[in-house]
């Protein structure tokens, strides 16, 4: 027997019932412009996991360009990535989570401009993705500029007499190009234009949705959509031009399909137990925050010197040590282009409580290793702070008086121990000395895993020794 | 149902008047309105009858809202 049911098509489940993360009071319209190809893709990519019934297991990259604002549609999982870097968090959020669907959502700005080597290496390690490259020509966000796929001739905003391939080379074809790549088991390119090439686009979208689904690797659409705002024109006429003037050029087809052969993808198993990455880097476990019973004030320190004076390596080992101590820390470097020779410092934060921004601009306790350091960050020091002075380097005193003034000579300890370079591990003794956070056995903990020569070991040992007694003379 | 199936429905506001609904109907039962939306587009509206439920202008809208096509499917029992 049969019977007849009333069917309702309408939004698909993918996309949200009402925008309520969109910004104004228009919560039912997206943001796009009037005949713009990125509404239609998004309605056929979210009917597709619709009907697929995989919108709770998706996350969807959105780009920049004016797709950024993709999250405010999807209904699914969203994250959006600095530009061209979407293929790489999808990547990340791929290898996390091997059962999601991951779908990484680029104009040709994102695709091909700026983000040509994430594209190409994610399509080369075959990452368990699908992308769906819309590619229109131009860039629509910023305001009509060429992208790399503007036609031979085609006006722009940089190029208003015409895009020329002697100054601004060829239109790339990305399809044929990641169809070039062996990981890749199915790359189409597609024209969303009427109905049959809607048709086609939707086709194409199910089927790399399906392969992602199964597990077997890296898809890649290319879509041919307009722009009719970019390209001046009206939205029939922008699909006209699709046809007359991108077709031509950037055929639509089937670039590469061996999805058929494809084997479901099975990556080596990540190691998620602490315990077992701790022992393959050789490292032994510290306390956690809840086991420490040191309460210790957040102490905001800068260490800075010359390039090769190992301040940020001493901020390295104090940071290392308080986390193994259990404490929270931070450590953030930040040197010139001049790796050696020219000026380092780093800010490092030592705290049980946790650490908002990791940045220190105002110290309470600055290790000044050079006279340029002690210039450039002595009036940063807070009031009542401590400022440590390499005198063996720097020979004037203080300008403030409402800090702590400690002057030692730093390089001159390090080289009686028997190694000028040492110097960092000197401060470190000093500021152990002076601060009592944790326990010097903790920095010979941390020296021991970074130093693997014995003696190299015993003499900065020494030197935090020599360091710590200075400090206990003061 | 007081209209007769398949039919097309068209949000009112949800409408930018890009016409491409328009062009893609084969039945020609779509047009534009001469009155303007509440986001100051004329719209586009149905004739009424004769449309077949083929889909192509629920796909050729790039406003995922604003079509909506109800039909009949036979299912077996
Ligand atoms: C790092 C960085 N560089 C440049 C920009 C400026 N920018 C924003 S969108 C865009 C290009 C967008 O074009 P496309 O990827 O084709 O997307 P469409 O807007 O056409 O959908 C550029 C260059 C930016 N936001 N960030
Ligand atoms: S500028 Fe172009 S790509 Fe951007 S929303 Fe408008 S039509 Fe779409
Ligand atoms: S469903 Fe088909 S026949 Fe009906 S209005 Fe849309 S395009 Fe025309
Ligand atoms: S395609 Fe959609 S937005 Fe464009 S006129 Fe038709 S209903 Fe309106």
């Amino acid at each position: 027997m049969e019977k007849m049911e009333t069917v309702v098509k309408g939004k698909p489940e993918a996309l949200c019932a009402t925008f309520d993360r969109k910004e104004g009071s228009d919560k039912q319209t997206t943001h796009y412009c009037p005949g713009c190809g990125h509404g239609r893709v998004h309605k056929l990519i979210a009917e597709a996991l619709s009907d697929m019934g995989l919108g709770d297991k998706t996350v969807f990259i959105s780009p920049v360009g004016c797709s950024v604002f993709a999250y405010y549609y999807m209904n699914t999982g969203n994250v959006q990535a600095p530009h061209g870097r979407a293929p790489a968090v999808a990547t990340g959020v791929s290898r996390a989570n091997p059962n999601s669907i991951v779908i990484s959502y680029q104009g040709d700005g994102d695709l091909a401009a700026i983000g040509t080597a994430e594209i190409l290496h994610a399509a080369n390690r075959g990452e368990h993705l699908s992308v769906f490259f819309i590619n229109n020509a131009i860039y629509g966000m910023t305001g009509g500029q060429m992208a790399p796929t503007t036609l031979l001739g085609q006006k722009t905003q940089t190029t208003p007499r015409g895009r020329s391939a002697m100054n601004e080379g060829h239109p790339i074809r990305m399809a044929e190009i990641i169809a070039t790549l062996e990981a890749p088991i199915y790359v189409e390119r597609t024209s969303c234009t009427d109905t049959k090439g809607i048709m086609k686009t939707r086709k194409a979208i199910r089927k790399a949705i399906k392969l992602q689904s199964e597990k077997k690797g890296f898809t890649f659409v290319e879509i041919l959509t307009a722009c009719p705002t970019g390209w001046k024109k009206t939205p029939s006429d922008s699909i006209k031009w699709i046809q007359n003037e991108l077709e031509p050029y950037f055929k639509p087809g089937v670039y590469k399909d061996v999805s058929d052969k494809a084997e479901p993808l099975h990556r080596p198993e990540m190691i998620m137990d602490s315990e077992e990455i701790f022992k393959s880097l050789g490292l032994k476990k510290g306390k956690t925050p809840s086991s420490s019973a040191a309460a210790v004030e957040e102490k905001r320190i800068k260490i800075a010197g010359f390039g090769g004076q190992g301040a940020l390596t001493a901020g390295v080992m104090m940071a290392t040590a308080g986390m193994n101590e259990g404490l929270n820390v931070s450590w953030i470097p930040s040197y010139g282009p001049e790796m050696r020779g020219g000026t380092a410092n780093c800010s490092v934060i030592v705290s049980s409580k946790r650490i908002g921004n990791p940045l220190v601009r105002n110290p309470n306790i600055l290790i000044a290793m050079n006279g340029p350091s002690l210039d450039a960050f002595e009036n940063d020091v807070v009031q009542g702070g401590t400022i440590v002075v390499n005198s063996s380097l720097i020979e004037r005193k203080l300008s403030r008086s409402d800090v702590k003034a400690v002057y030692v000579p730093l390089t001159d300890i390090a080289a009686k121990v028997g190694l000028k370079a040492a110097a960092n591990s000197v401060a470190l003794g000093v500021f152990l000395g002076l601060e009592n956070i944790f326990s010097r056995e903790g920095i010979y903990e941390v020296l021991k895993t970074s130093l693997k020569k014995k003696d190299a070991l015993e003499i900065n040992i020494k030197a935090v020794n020599a360091g710590f007694e200075f400090a206990k003379t003061l | 149902m007081e209209n007769k199936l398949p039919a097309v429905e068209i949000s009112l506001n949800e409408c930018k008047g890009c016409a491409l609904c328009i062009e893609s109907c084969p039945q020609t039962v779509l047009s534009l309105s001469a009155p303007f939306n509440k986001l100051g587009y004329q719209y586009a509206i149905y004739a009424g009858s004769g449309c077949t439920g083929c889909d192509a202008c629920y796909y050729a809208c790039p406003e995922p809202g604003a079509i909506t096509i109800i039909k009949q499917k036979k299912v077996k029992m």
